[in-house]
């Protein structure tokens, strides 16, 4: 458990995806089995476990410790499970402070306050909070809570004084939670999962921490006065592995859990206890996607990470046949499940240089569907949706997947729309993120945004594997499959007629629909490889948009460029209440040259206006402030963003050292392209 | 309780009963001691300053004179240049020095080379003022002392159950092993250069790691300092060394004020990792947020079980809370029926305070 846990506390600090991935690849050659298998399910998030919920843990501790001094930690802290593991006694030391219900001692600096800041100070809070990827939305609640109430006396309700630093707090609180965006690699489209700190905003403004509920679930422990047990102290019990954890998890009733937690976490130090707790939390949030942990997998066994997904499906916790297979000790496994992923066919972007070549005699042509790239397969009764790096998004759709009646095994692109009155509508990438992330969906959700397949490969057809089939081949037979099926949910992706490279670059100027990003330009002759073989496909990507935007604040990065300012968050202007602001639209740190960055950092550490922690605030001003043209592939809506907007895949294009902040665009400019 | 001045009354019993008050209580320059006419760690220049250890916050330039450990004052020195302070006077650990009647004694207190707790005795009260403190063992500095008192005024930096420091020598094995796992990295670590420092590097080699670390200028001559107290730090090179390619730095450790990889200085180092020692790094998200990659929990103050294991074994029946979360300790003392109070004292800003 510890080496695990200390394999979560180097994720979590560590951002370069190929650091994390020698730290995961070492820990699984040094690691014996099943405990490393465990800890791969736990990071691909396939290891099922009785969760347990933050406040059993919190009743847990209430009975370990005072809820005063949980209090005060929890304050400085911010995020609720890292406070428990920390807080949580150590082995050895007894002395711990029974649960009294003394009132709560007016906290030193109390009277010394800043304040709770106006609007403008909230509005600036915000945007650093976004630079930071950190979750604000819960800060609003706070002074309303701490003004609202009168008695009896809690926590919750101290004085202004405590108000910046339980914001600092906050704003430290739940940035585990930015591990489950999207990778560094990724447009950052901020999804939003479940917080798991949204426990701890109970809607009774006399109550804001859900202390109430916490005393409840404790009750007043009737061994109040002569508490703790430490066990493990003076017995020569081996040292708790992640086995033992997992596999006594998984035979443990819910209403025990938390009593077999309880005896762990008193035996584990601090670095366990977090590990422990993250563990049974659910997610990890450990920056590490399914992908990436396979791929930690297949570098230690010089293999493929597409292997490791076609066969990732058949195999479960502790995956014994696997490790041995990555280690030459064993034959490759069988897949045993039904309807298999198999993994998917990637194209090149297309060099100018390409695109005289293409001809419709060599190439077909397609549009390039802004979705999400899917495989659909059936096979018996078995129906499974993949994302196209293997993961099983069935539970996601279900309405989707319980309409397919084919047999076989489909590529194509998941896209939002349904029939209206006004004939098909099809959705944006917006509405489609509303079905994105989400393990379950519900109803009212799956009717307000539909989600089909639009199709336009197929990798087996009732049982016979095409994928050795040149794409006319295979394209015929999607016809057939399509036209033979009375799924609602799926249609074909249709081929676009052209005459030469002149009308491609037309098409490609004027798609027909706003989540069109490009053509898709096929091989007739190409077989369905897997990978991103160079020639059979490309891809021709519409031009990016781009904006004039302001930089308002800067990062420090990390690694190399943990000694400059490179991660920069640009504004575009609006109307606010006293004349013309800058709105956040968008973070982006790559795009410019070694040069340039060398520039930006100078810019910004002799423009600096205020500093919050690694986050710089930059000049801003009509007249003073640095522009960049920032090239972005589309927009979302956001409650992230105070502008509303967030950009996808924004970069910096160019450095506008000779225009002037006041002509940078403006906020309508956006939105007009978010209407399309 | 009795008023301690009962001058004017002619009793042969005259015994006079000192209140704490009388011996130390806190005032705006910090702590002073109407009796003894000195003061503690004073926070502004005064007549007569008692220094417990050489940290900035607590031992200031501009006093008239100082006393305190002969290691103390050298740190000052070298910090500060010869003309700290009017004069000067070395105080033997263990060695009763009496001022204006006040009986005063330096013990150490394992906080960095040189500190003491002062412990200050008049007509039966015994006092003990332990500036910053640690109990975890620290081979650059002696060994904290427990003494029995009636108040223990004491520091709480580290003052919330949500601290506890881990034995150092882990997570000194912790670095070396990064070190192996990325070896093409330049390993920093960011640490104040009084004291943290010195046990880095005193602790790596007591690990047996014995290639050359490299410092930054700030760190140099403190080292010095510590190596000629007897201190061994081993081989130890300038950081800035222009003749040293990048190259030279793949896998190295080298050793800096926090602050430094922040700048432009850490440019010249190949992919740098950065590492941070220092009790804060416990907090994941304060890690996280100061770009650090490789927290070391290694503090030079006591976590929450070892302040609240002292107060409880130095039987103290009152205490006095200096500075950090004064709040929590403060509580934990009222829940054990032990008389708490925080003094607020302005100015202490632990180096260690400044982190990320």
């Amino acid at each position: 458990m510890k080496r695990f846990a200390e394999l979560l506390d180097r994720l979590v600090l560590t951002p370069q995806r190929n650091a994390k991935l020698r730290l995961m690849r070492d820990y699984l050659a040094d690691t014996p089995d099943p405990d490393r298998g465990y800890a791969l399910a736990a990071l691909t998030g396939d290891l099922v476990v009785n969760s347990v919920k933050p406040g059993t843990l919190r009743a847990l501790i209430g009975e370990r410790l005072d809820e005063v001094l949980f209090y005060y930690s929890y304050d400085y802290v911010g995020d609720l499970a890292e406070t428990i593991a920390l807080a949580w006694p150590e082995p050895g030391t007894a002395d711990v402070a029974p649960p009294l219900a003394a009132p709560l001692p007016r906290p030193a600096g109390a009277g010394k306050s800043r304040g709770y800041p106006k609007d403008r100070e909230r509005a600036r809070l915000k945007d650093v909070a976004t630079t930071l990827s950190l979750p604000f939305d819960d800060l609003p609640e706070m002074p309303s809570h701490r003004r609202s109430t009168k008695s009896p006396p809690r926590p919750a309700e101290e004085t202004e004084g405590e108000g910046a630093r339980a914001r600092e707090g906050r704003r430290t609180a739940s940035s585990s939670e930015e591990e489950t965006g999207p990778p560094a690699s990724a447009p950052p489209t901020y999804p939003r999962p479940p917080k798991e700190n949204d426990a701890a905003h109970s809607p009774d403004p006399s109550d804001p921490f859900g202390w109430a509920l916490a005393s409840e679930n404790t009750a007043t422990p009737s061994h109040a006065h002569g508490w703790r047990q430490t066990p493990g102290i003076g017995h020569n019990a081996p040292p708790l592995t992640l086995s033992d954890v997992v596999e006594t998890l998984q035979r443990t009733s819910k209403l025990e859990a938390p009593r077999v937690l309880a005896g762990w976490l008193d035996q584990l130090d601090s670095t366990g206890r977090w590990g422990l707790v993250k563990l049974v939390g659910g997610a990890l949030r450990v920056g590490v996607s399914a992908r990436l942990a396979k791929q930690a997998l297949a570098d230690l066994g010089g293999k493929e990470v597409n292997e490791i997904e076609e066969v990732w499906h058949g195999v479960t916790p502790p995956y014994r046949p696997l490790f041995a297979w990555i280690e030459g000790r064993a034959e490759r496994p069988e897949s045993r499940i039904r309807a298999p992923f198999r993994p998917v066919m990637l194209s090149h972007a297309i060099a100018d240089g390409e695109v005289a070549a293409i001809t419709p005699e060599a190439y077909a042509a397609e549009w390039k569907w802004d979705g999400i790239r899917v495989q659909a397969v059936v096979e018996g009764l078995a129906k499974r949706l993949y994302s196209r790096t293997g993961e099983d998004i069935s539970s996601g759709f279900p309405d989707l997947v319980h309409s397919l009646d084919f047999q076989g095994a489909i590529d194509g692109e998941l896209l939002v729309g349904g029939h209206t009155m006004e004939g098909f509508r099809l959705g944006s990438f917006g509405d489609l993120q509303q079905r994105l992330n989400r393990k379950v969906v519900t109803e009212d959700v799956a009717r307000r945004f539909p989600a089909f397949i639009r199709a336009y490969d197929v990798l087996v057809a009732g049982g016979e594997d095409l994928r050795r089939l040149p794409f006319r081949e295979r394209r015929a037979r999607l016809e057939r499959l399509v036209a033979g099926s009375r799924s609602q949910r799926l249609d074909l992706s249709p081929l676009v007629p052209f005459a030469d490279a002149d009308d491609l670059a037309r098409l490609r100027a004027e798609p027909p629909a706003a989540v069109v990003e490009g053509l898709m330009l096929k091989r007739w002759d190409s077989v369905y490889e897997p990978g991103r073989p160079k020639g059979p496909w490309f891809k021709w990507k519409r031009d990016p948009h781009v904006v004039d935007a302001v930089l308002m604040y800067a990062q420090r990065g990390h690694g190399k460029r943990s000694s400059y300012y490179s991660d920069y968050t640009f504004g575009v202007w609006t109307d606010g209440e006293t004349g013309p602001e800058l709105v956040p639209v968008g973070k982006a740190y790559f795009g410019f040259t070694d040069e340039e960055l060398t520039e930006i950092d100078r810019f910004v550490r002799n423009n600096t206006v205020a500093r919050f922690g690694p986050v710089r605030e930059v000049v801003h001003q009509p007249d003073a402030g640095l522009v960049f043209e920032v090239a972005f592939e589309g927009l979302n809506r956001s409650t992230r963003h105070r502008s509303g907007v967030a950009m996808r895949f924004p970069r910096i294009a160019r450095l506008r050292w000779d225009k002037p902040p006041a002509e940078a665009d403006r906020l309508e400019t956006l939105e007009a392209l978010l209407r399309g | 309780m009795l008023h301690g001045n009962m001058a004017g009354t002619r009793s042969a019993f005259y015994i006079r009963i000192v209140r704490p008050e009388d011996l130390l209580c806190p005032g705006p320059s910090g702590l002073h001691s109407p009796l003894g006419d000195f003061h503690i760690d004073p926070t502004r220049p005064v007549p007569r300053a008692l220094i417990t250890h050489g940290h900035s916050d607590h031992a200031r330039p501009g006093h008239a004179s100082v006393l305190a450990t002969a290691e103390t004052i050298a740190v000052m020195e070298t910090r500060m240049g010869d003309a700290f302070s009017g004069t000067r006077q070395a105080a033997a650990l263990g060695e009763t020095i009496t001022i204006n009647g006040v009986r005063v004694t330096f013990r150490p207190a394992g906080h960095v080379l040189g500190s003491a707790q002062i412990v200050v005795e008049a007509n039966g009260l015994r006092m003990v003022a332990s500036g910053d403190y640690k109990r975890q063992s620290d081979p650059t500095c002696a060994g904290f002392e427990l003494v029995p008192c009636d108040v223990f005024i004491t520091e709480a930096t580290f003052g919330l159950p949500v601290f506890h420091h881990p034995e150092a020598t882990g997570e000194i094995r912790r670095l070396i092993a990064s070190t192996g796992q990325f070896p093409e990295r330049t390993h920093f670590v960011g640490a104040y250069s009084l004291g943290k420092a010195q046990r880095v590097i005193r602790l790596l080699r007591d690990a047996g790691y014995d290639r050359p670390v490299y410092i930054h200028g700030a760190l140099e001559s403190l080292c010095r300092l510590y190596e000629a107290r007897g201190v061994a730090l081993g081989d130890i090179r300038p950081a800035t060394d222009d003749s040293l390619s990048r190259d030279a730095f793949a896998g190295a450790i080298v050793v800096a004020p926090p602050g430094a990889f922040e700048g432009r200085w850490a440019r010249r180092f190949a992919e740098p990792l950065v590492g941070f020692a220092s009790g804060w790094m416990s907090i994941r998200q304060r890690a996280k947020q100061g770009g650090v990659e490789l927290p070391l929990v290694i503090s030079d103050h006591g976590d929450w079980d070892e302040l609240t294991a002292t107060i409880r074994e130095t039987g103290a029946g009152e205490v006095w809370v200096t500075h950090g979360r004064e709040e929590a300790l403060v509580r934990w003392c009222q829940l054990n029926g032990i008389a708490a109070r925080p003094l607020h004292i302005v100015g202490y800003d632990d180096e260690e305070a400044e982190a990320t």
